[in-house]
C-alpha cells in the first residue's frame, strides 16, 4: 500500500529517533538501559508538555512566544503562593494553571477578535509575563513542603535499572491527552483546518474565532502545567528560569514533523521531536569530550534538514493544485 | 459574435425568436408555502458603492433557479448576503417563512443552506474524508470515530459516483475533484437550499453532466438550487427559472421555457449584442507591421508536456484548445518560464530567448494572463494603477523607477481604453469583480507593450458582457501586431478568433487547424480521433 504523504514528515522524525537511538546504543552500551530512557523522560518532561500545547498553536498557524516566560511565572507563583499564603501545592497547581490558562485565553481573544498576528502579542505576553515574575519575587527561593518532595520521590520501576517519575507521567498522560484531542475532537479538526486554509475553513463553518481562543488557552494551560511540573521537578522558583524554553519548544514541534504553516502534524511527533532533542543533549554527555553547545549545533543543523523537507512536501501538493486545472 | 455562436449550436440553446413576452413570476398569485428561500428589499452598501439595492428573490422546493447578472451585477453580494458572509444593510432574508440572520455560513449551514463556491473552498492538507465530514463528524463517547467517519464520507461521494480514497491530502487530487467534492459535501449536509456559484468553470464535459444530472436528482428530492453561472446552454439545459441581476438591482424573475435567449442577453446586458458579433477572419490582414517570428520548438517536459512545436508571428492568434489536462496550461507555462523545459527552445526571429524563468520571459517581451487570477495574476492589495505598472516596472528594473505622473498617466489610459469599471486608480485590486481584474492584468502586458502575450482561460469566470469586451480587445490588440497565444475550453470562443488552432490532447500537440479548417466540430474530432 502506497504510504499516505501526510505521514512522511513524522516517519523522518521517527527515523531520525531510531537512528540517533540505535548510535548511542551501537557507541554506549550503557544507552541500551531504561535508566537513559527514564532520565530522558523525566529531564525533557516540562519541555515536551510545553511543545504540546505549542504544537496546537503552530497547526493553527500561530506562534506562542510566551510559554518560557510562563513556566518562570508560574513557578515564582507558586512558591509564593506555597511559602507565603501556606497553600497546598496541589491548591496553588489548580490557582496557577487556572491563571495561565486565562492569561493564554486572553491573548488569544486580542489575536482573534483584532485579526493581530499572534507573534506580537505573544511577544507582548513574553515580556509581561516575564517582568510579573521580579514582581513577585527577585531571587531564587525554594518551595519547601512534603508534597513536593514526595512528589520528587514517586517512581514507577521499569525494567532495568530505570526508573518513571512523576514528572515522566505526567507529561505521558499529556501527550496521551493532545494526541485524543488533536485527532479525536472537532476541536482538534478544526485547528487543523484553520492552519490549512483559514478562510477556506470559515466557508465550512468552522467557529474560527473560538477556536483560535481556545488554542491558545489550552497552550496557556500546558504551558503552565509544564510551569507546575518544573516547580514540583527543581523543587524552587526562579524568575530567570525556562529563559528561551518557547524556542526550544518550537524545535521539538518542527522536528516531529509538523508544517510550521499549520495544517499538518502529529501531537506524537512532537513529543518524538522533544526526545529527539534529548537523545542528542545525552549522546553529547555520554561522549564526554564534546562541549555542551554541541546539542544547540545538531538540533540547529536538524532544523534545517526538517525545514527543508516540509517545504518539498508543502511544494509537492501545491504543484498539484496548480498543475490539475 | 456571441449570437452568432450561439445559434451555431444545435440542442445546446433554444432561441425562441418570435416571443417577447417576458413575464414576470413574482410574489403574489404563488403558492407561498412552496417558497423555501424568500429574499425581501435586500440592500448592501460598500463605501461608494452600492452592491446590492432593493432585491427581491424568491427560491421554491424543487427548483433550479439560475441567477445571472454581468460582472459586478451583485450576484456574489446576494449569494453573500443570504449565507451570512457579509451582514445585510436592509431587506429581509427568511427561510421557510422564518426570517434568519446567519452570522457566517457556518450559521447558514445549520439552518440548511449550502454554498459551493467557485473557487474550491476545502483545505488542501486535510484528507478528503475530514473535508467532507468537518464539524460533522461521527462522535462515539463525545470523540471522533474515524470508522463511521469515513464510512459517510464514501457514501458521500458515492452520491456522485466518485470512488477516491478519502484518506489522501485534499490537495493530492485535481481541481475538478476538489470541485466535486465540495459539492458532494454541500449535498450531505440534508441541505434546503444549495447554492452553487460557477460550479461548472472548472469541470470537464463528462464532469458537467454528472453534475446536471445529480442537481436533477436534488431537486427532485426537493431541494432548492440556486445556480451561478455564464453558461447560458447550462441555464437552458438544467434551470427552471432565472433571476437575472444588473448592476445591484433586480431586472426580473422568470420562467426559463417563456425567455428567449435573446431576451435574457438583454436583460443581463441592458444594450444589444450585435456590434460584437464581427467574426475575425474577414478582418484579417489589417495588420502590417514588422514580421516578429516566434518559434516553439520541441518544448517539453518529462512528465508534464511531450514536446511540441509551434509557430506564431505578430499579428497572429494561435489558440490552444482541448480539453482540461490536455496540456494547454503547461504548454503556456513552459513558453513563459514559470515551468521550466527540459527539452527544446523557443525562438524569437531566429534568436533561442533564454526562458529560465518568467522574468526572463518578460525581460524577452513576452506576457502571461494566469488561468488562476486571484492566486497567480492580481495583486489584491495593491491598487488599480500599481497593478498596472507592475510588469513594465519589473521589465525596467528597480533601479529605474516610473515618475508617478507617468504611472497615473498609464492607469488612467488604459482605464479608458479598456473600459476599466473602477471609481479611480487607486482603488485595490481585489475590491474589483473579475472580469474588471483580467482587464487589469490585460493592461499591465499592455503597458509593457510585449511582442508575444499568452492568455490562459481569459474569459473564465466571466460575464456575458466582459467576456465580448475582452473578445474585442484580444482582436484589437491582434491588429496592433501582437503574437497572442490563447489557451481556451470555450470551443466557440476559439473558433471565433483564431487565425490557427493547436489541438492538446493528453498531453500532446496532436493537431494544427488553420483558416477555414477551423469549426467546432473539427476540433471535437481531433480531440477525440
Amino acid at each position: 500500500m502506497k504510504i499516505n504523504e501526510r505521514f512522511y514528515p513524522i516517519l523522518a522524525t521517527l527515523a531520525v529517533l531510531v537512528l540517533l537511538y540505535g548510535y548511542g546504543i551501537f557507541e554506549h552500551r550503557a544507552f541500551s538501559d531504561t535508566y537513559v530512557l527514564g532520565a530522558l523522560l523525566t529531564d525533557n518532561a516540562f519541555l515536551i508538555i510545553t511543545a504540546v500545547g505549542m504544537t496546537f498553536v503552530i497547526l493553527s498557524g500561530g506562534i506562542d512566544l510566551s510559554v518560557g516566560s510562563m513556566i518562570a511565572f508560574i513557578g515564582v507563583l507558586m512558591a509564593e503562593l506555597v511559602t507565603g499564603f501556606g497553600m497546598h501545592p496541589v491548591t496553588a497547581a489548580v490557582i496557577s494553571i487556572i491563571v495561565g490558562s486565562a492569561f493564554g485565553a486572553f491573548m488569544g481573544v486580542i489575536i482573534a477578535k483584532f485579526d493581530i498576528q499572534p507573534f506580537i502579542i505573544t511577544l507582548a505576553g513574553m515580556f509581561f509575563l516575564r517582568g510579573m515574575c521580579f514582581l513577585i519575587n527577585l531571587d531564587s527561593v525554594p518551595i519547601d513542603h512534603p508534597f513536593v518532595s514526595a512528589f520528587g520521590g514517586f517512581k514507577v520501576q521499569l525494567p532495568g535499572r530505570g526508573w518513571l517519575t512523576a514528572s515522566a507521567l505526567l507529561m505521558l498522560a499529556t501527550v496521551i491527552g493532545g494526541v485524543v484531542i488533536a485527532h479525536f475532537t472537532r476541536f482538534g479538526r478544526n485547528v487543523y483546518a484553520i492552519g490549512g486554509d483559514r478562510h477556506s475553513a470559515e466557508l465550512l463553518g468552522v467557529p474560527v474565532h473560538s477556536t483560535i481562543i481556545r488554542v491558545y488557552t489550552l497552550s496557556g494551560f500546558f504551558s503552565a502545567l509544564s510551569g507546575v511540573v518544573f516547580a514540583f521537578y527543581t523543587a524552587s522558583a526562579y524568575p530567570l528560569a525556562a529563559v528561551g524554553v518557547e524556542l526550544d519548544a518550537i524545535a521539538a514541534v518542527v522536528i516531529g514533523g509538523t508544517l510550521l504553516t499549520g495544517g499538518m502534524g502529529f501531537v506524537m511527533g512532537t513529543f518524538f521531536g522533544g526526545i529527539i532533542m534529548g537523545v542528542i543533549q545525552t549522546l553529547i554527555a555520554f561522549d564526554g569530550s564534546l562541549n555542551s553547545w554541541w546539542t544547540k549545533i545538531m538540533i540547529g543543523a536538524l532544523l534545517f534538514g526538517f525545514i527543508v523537507l516540509q517545504r518539498l512536501i508543502t511544494r509537492s501538493f501545491s504543484g498539484m493544485r496548480a498543475g490539475a486545472s | 459574435m456571441i449570437l452568432d455562436v450561439l445559434r451555431q449550436m444545435p440542442g445546446c440553446v433554444r432561441l425562441y425568436p418570435q416571443q417577447k413576452t417576458s413575464k414576470t413570476v413574482q410574489g403574489e398569485g404563488q403558492d407561498m408555502s412552496n417558497t423555501v428561500l424568500s429574499v425581501r428589499g435586500a440592500g448592501k452598501f460598500f463605501p461608494g458603492v452600492k452592491a446590492l439595492e432593493d432585491v427581491d428573490f424568491d427560491l421554491e422546493r424543487g427548483e433550479i433557479h439560475a441567477l445571472l447578472g454581468e460582472n459586478g451585477a451583485g450576484k456574489s453580494t446576494l449569494i453573500k448576503v443570504i449565507t451570512g458572509v457579509h451582514p445585510r444593510d436592509a431587506g429581509t432574508v427568511s427561510l421557510d417563512g422564518q426570517e434568519i440572520h446567519p452570522q457566517h455560513p457556518g450559521d447558514a449551514q445549520e439552518l440548511g443552506i449550502s454554498t459551493v463556491y467557485q473557487e474550491v473552498n476545502l483545505v488542501p492538507t486535510m484528507s478528503v474524508a475530514e473535508n467532507l465530514m468537518l464539524e460533522r463528524q461521527s462522535l462515539k463517547f463525545g470523540l471522533i470515530s474515524w470508522k463511521k467517519t469515513e464510512a459517510h464520507a464514501k457514501q458521500a461521494l458515492e452520491i456522485l459516483g466518485l470512488d477516491i480514497d478519502v484518506n489522501r491530502p485534499l490537495g493530492s487530487y485535481s481541481v475538478a475533484i476538489q470541485q466535486l467534492i465540495a459539492i458532494a459535501r454541500a449535498v450531505a449536509l440534508d441541505a434546503k437550499v444549495l447554492i452553487l456559484d460557477e460550479p461548472t468553470a472548472s469541470l470537464d464535459g463528462d464532469e458537467i453532466k454528472t453534475l446536471f444530472r445529480i442537481m436533477g436528482e436534488l431537486r427532485d428530492k426537493g431541494l432548492g438550487i440556486v445556480f451561478v453561472t455564464h453558461f447560458l446552454d447550462q441555464v437552458y439545459t438544467v434551470t427552471d427559472r432565472i433571476t437575472v441581476l444588473r448592476n445591484g438591482r433586480l431586472v426580473g424573475t422568470f420562467v426559463t421555457k417563456e425567455l428567449a435567449q435573446i431576451d435574457l442577453i438583454n436583460h443581463m446586458l441592458g444594450r444589444e449584442l450585435a456590434e460584437v458579433s464581427a467574426h475575425r477572419h474577414q478582418d484579417e490582414g489589417s495588420y502590417d507591421g514588422p514580421e516578429r517570428q516566434i518559434q516553439i520548438k520541441n518544448l517539453g517536459k518529462k512528465r508534464v508536456l511531450e514536446p511540441v512545436s509551434l509557430d506564431l508571428k505578430a499579428g497572429e492568434i494561435v489558440g490552444l484548445a482541448g480539453l482540461l489536462g490536455s496540456g494547454r496550461t503547461e504548454l503556456s507555462e513552459l513558453v513563459f518560464g514559470t515551468q521550466k523545459a527540459d527539452s527544446g527552445l523557443v525562438f524569437l526571429d531566429g534568436e533561442p530567448v533564454m526562458l529560465r524563468s518568467p522574468r526572463h520571459a518578460i525581460r524577452a517581451g513576452f506576457g502571461l494572463c494566469p488561468e488562476d487570477r486571484k492566486q497567480d495574476g492580481i495583486v489584491a492589495e495593491l491598487s488599480v494603477r500599481e497593478n498596472i505598472v507592475l510588469a513594465l516596472q519589473g521589465r525596467r528594473g528597480w533601479l529605474r523607477p516610473i515618475p508617478r505622473a507617468e504611472q497615473q498617466q498609464f492607469a488612467d489610459d488604459m482605464i479608458k481604453a479598456l473600459g476599466i469599471a473602477t471609481p479611480d486608480s487607486e482603488k485595490p485590486v481585489g475590491q474589483l469583480s473579475g472580469g474588471n481584474q483580467q482587464k487589469v492584468i490585460l493592461a499591465r502586458w499592455l503597458v509593457s507593450k510585449p511582442i508575444l502575450l499568452i492568455l490562459d482561460e481569459p474569459t473564465r469566470g466571466i460575464d456575458v458582457g466582459a467576456h465580448a469586451d475582452i473578445i474585442k480587445l484580444i482582436k484589437e490588440l491582434c491588429d496592433e501586431g501582437l503574437a497572442l497565444l490563447v489557451a481556451s475550453s470555450e470551443l466557440e470562443e476559439i473558433v471565433a478568433f483564431a487565425d490557427r488552432v493547436a489541438v492538446m490532447r493528453d498531453r500532446e500537440k496532436v493537431s494544427e487547424l488553420v483558416g477555414a479548417e477551423i469549426t467546432q466540430d473539427s476540433i471535437i474530432e481531433a480531440i477525440a480521433r
